[in-house]
Formats: structure tokens, sequence, C-alpha cells
């Protein structure tokens, strides 16, 4: 069980999508979940082993390294991810409970074609347009309260060389100095700047989709 | 060996469950096997190297540490997931069993073996039962065995052969306890849902019980109904046809008569 699993379930949703959610989901795949796997993971992988300050005193580290970072930024990128990619689920249960109650309604007898229900398109409009937009718009606000949470926890998005830690046990003020603070600052604002990138998908593809039932809506009545 | 064989498991049971069973996998899958794989995992990694005892005395860290973690939090999370997920097999197992049952008779003997009726349903139910008594069995153990869901930064430890009270660091505390809060409420979360499936289907087939009970009921009042106008048509029929045997000039007039007896 791994990043895979998400992407398989995450691959059957492409199905039902539009195109700029295809794009959401290639960029999702490509650089946020591999990314994080392949370079981001190795980066902050001996983060406490190397976090050295100037003091002999034991706990010292241990306490100014729980200090400055409470939760760690890959542990935050990883249920970052997890979060953003859950509303497509919801899209996915609907149309999986659309097909199980027509494959209902074909054996109490009604006539639909098997063929056509095999391989049929679900076009996102009525109940489903709802259940699409209403995740669009989740992982729109989860993807801005992760990047709130980042910038709030960490005084913005730079990775301090040095910081200054005066907790218990440490007799005074010392300094400490954080591990490859260049990589993980590049690997931050990359993470960011995909981020937001996908938070842009998502607003034109909420805008699409409103535009779209709009226009219906008018053809409808004129 | 590794949870793709819980993952395997957990998607059969997808296929015999209800719509509420269905978001408690989904649920069991992303917010607490992926997370525990892909987060959790890597914050205890190192939990003993960088538990750090202000005492050069050798063997005192080992002590205290296993003194204060006497099974790692993350080893009893996948413990819980695993134990939470067995009822689940029962449930397979049975419909294996029907399955099997209707080769061996070589004919068909249940609507569906995948029907959740009859003996299928106490099946079900008891894996939401024990679902549920091993969710709160195990939030009760986490929260005895470490004094709540708080991970202190210092413990103060004494055992030998530490020769004072000696202080012990507790590496990312913080980080700890964030994910053992996120893990009680997913357990939390999923008790719930247990429990609101519990209840579903606990009223669905007692409304359905009432209902056959209810439909037998009036068939059973409809056709004695119709027995007491039988014996009433019979009588009648006997006195006419001796009326009549004496009085042939009389016609009978019972058609009308009987079917105002009759319910349809």
């Amino acid at each position: 069980m791994d990043w895979g699993t998400l992407q398989a379930v995450l691959g059957g949703v492409n199905k039902h999508s539009t195109s700029i959610g295809k794009i959401w989901l290639t960029v999702l795949f490509i650089f946020r979940i591999m990314i994080l796997v392949v370079a981001a993971e190795r980066v902050w992988g001996d983060e406490q082993q190397d976090f050295v300050c100037n003091t002999l005193q034991p706990g010292c580290r241990n306490v100014c390294y729980d200090h400055f970072f409470p939760i760690s930024h890959i542990r935050l990128w990883a249920l970052q991810l997890i979060f953003v990619s859950t509303p497509a689920l919801l899209v996915a249960m609907h149309v999986a409970y659309t097909r199980h109650e027509k494959k209902r309604r074909f054996r109490n007898g009604e006539k639909i074609d098997i063929e056509e229900l095999k391989n049929e398109k679900i076009h996102i409009r009525g109940p489903l347009w709802w259940t699409y937009t209403s995740s669009i718009f989740f992982r729109i606000v989860f993807e801005a309260v992760f990047m709130y949470v980042f910038y709030y926890m960490y005084d913005g998005y730079q990775m301090p060389r040095l910081v200054k830690c005066s907790a218990w046990p440490c007799p005074n003020v010392v300094d400490c100095f954080v591990s490859r603070p260049t990589e993980k600052t590049t690997f931050t604002i990359f993470m960011l700047a995909v981020s937001g990138i996908c938070m842009m998908l998502n607003l034109a593809e909420l805008c699409y989709l409103v535009i779209k039932i709009c226009m219906k809506e008018s053809r409808k009545t004129t | 060996m590794s949870w793709g064989f819980l993952c395997d498991l957990l998607s059969g049971v997808n296929k015999y469950s209800t719509g509420i069973g269905r978001i408690w996998v989904a649920v069991v899958f992303i917010f607490r096997l992926l997370v525990y794989v892909a987060a959790a995992e890597n914050i205890w990694k190192y939990d003993h190297d960088e538990f750090e005892c202000n005492i050069k005395q050798p063997g005192c860290e080992n002590v205290c540490f296993d003194h204060f973690f006497p099974v790692s939090h993350i080893r009893l999370w996948a413990l819980q997931l695993i134990i939470v997920s067995t009822p689940s097999l029962l449930v397979v197992f049975h419909v294996a069993y029907r399955e099997n049952r209707e080769k061996h008779h070589n004919q068909k003997l249940y609507k569906s073996p995948g029907e959740i009726d009859g003996g299928l349903l106490c099946t079900y139910l008891i894996s939401l039962v024990l679902k549920t008594g091993f969710e709160i069995v195990f939030l009760v153990l986490f929260y005895k065995l470490y004094n709540g869901f708080k991970v202190p930064r210092l413990v103060k430890c004494d055992i030998r052969p530490c020769p004072n009270t000696v202080d012990c660091y507790i590496s990312k505390p913080t980080e700890k306890m964030i994910f053992l809060y996120f893990l009680v409420a997913t357990s939390c979360l999923c008790i719930v849902l247990n429990l609101s499936e519990l209840s579903y289907l606990i009223f669905k087939y007692s409304i359905k019980c009432y209902l056959k009970r209810y439909i037998k009921k009036q068939r059973q009042v409809s056709k004695s109904d119709c027995h007491k106008s039988e014996i009433t048509v019979s009588k009648r029929q006997k006195s006419v046809e001796g009326a009549y045997a004496t009085n042939r000039a009389q016609p009978p007039s019972l058609s009308v008569r009987s079917q105002s007896h009759f319910p349809f």
C-alpha cells in the first residue's frame, strides 16, 4: 500500500473528468506525488539526525527541533496530497452509484442496452454536476488551507540556516543549524508553485463548468 | 507480504457491503492506511535512536525507553488497522460458503450469494459489532498505556541502572501528538460509521419483517373471509335446492347475494 493505490483510484476518476480535470490529475501525479516520493523524501530524510545545536547539553537538540518543526514539511505535503485527492473520490462514488442504479433497473426488467451501460461516458450534468463542482470547491479550499498552514507555521516559505533556541533544557540561547536549508527552500518553493498551478486549474475548471451550465440554461429559455 | 494483502481483502469485502460500508472502506484506505504508510511510519522510524537521556550511564536510555514505550505507538496503530479489518473476513467466508453450497448441490439455493439477507445479515451485523468493539478497545488501550493522547517532551526516569532521577527527551513529540489525534479522530469516525450502518440495517430489516408479517396477516384474514362466505353459500345452496325441489317455479337468487361476501 503506497501512493500507487491512490494513483490507481484517481486514474479511475480520470475517465469522468473534464479536460482541465485531466490536466490537473497529470500535474498532481507527476509534479507532486512523484517529486515527493523520488526527491523530497530524500532531502528531508535525515532531518533530525543532521540538525546540530551548539551545545553538549543532552535533550537540547530534541527540544529545539520539536520547537521549530512541530510538523515536518514532508508530512504536511503528504497530508495535503491525501486531502486534496479525496474530493475526487466523491465523484467516483457518485458514478459507481449511478451505474449500480442502472444495473438494478436493468435487472428489474427495464430495457437498457448492456453494451451502452458498460462503455457509457458519464456526462457531467444533473446531480453529478453538483458533486463534481463541490469536489472542485473542496479541493480549492484544502489547497488554500494547507498553503496558509505552511505560511503560518514556518513564518514564510524560506528555510533558515540558523535558528536560535532557548527552550529548556538548553542552558542559554543556543545556535542550532538546519541541514540542507537551500535545497529545502528550493523544494518548498517548487511545491508551493505547483500548488498554486493546481489551484488555478481548479478555479478555471470551476468557471468553465459554471459558464457551461449557464449557457445551456440560457439556450433552453430562448 | 505487506499492506497490499489488507488492501486486497478490503476490496473483496467492498463488493458485499452497503453504501455506508463502502464509505468505511474508503476511510480506512485513505485516511488510515495511506496516512500510516506515507507519513506516520517515518516519524517513529528513529524514535529509539533519538530518545536521549541526560546521563552517560550505559543501559539507562534503553531501560527508560522500554519503561515509557512498552509498545510503540506506531506498532499499536498497525495492530489496530489489522485487527479492525479482520471481522470483514467473516462476511467473505460466509459468501464463499454459500457459493460453495450452491456448487455442491448444483442448484440455485439463494437469490444471490452476496445478498445481505438471512444468515449473511447476522454475520454482517456480528462483523460490525466486532469492528466497533475492537476500535473502542484500541482507543482505550492507547489512552491507558500513554496516559491520554499526549506525547510529553520530557519524561523523568529513575529505574536501575539510572543512578538518580534522570531527564529523558522524546524526539518529535508535537508531530507524534498531531498524528495520534488524527488516529483518534479517524477511529471515532469509523466507530460512527459502523454504528450508523448497524442501526440502518436493523431498521431496514425490521421494517421489512414487519411488512411481511402484516401482508401475511392481511392475506390470512381475507382467506378466512372467503372460507366463511363459502360455508354460507353452500348452506344456502342446500336450503335453496331443498326449496327448489319442493317448489320448482322459484328461481335461485344466490349469485347477487353471494357475490357481496366475496372481497374481490
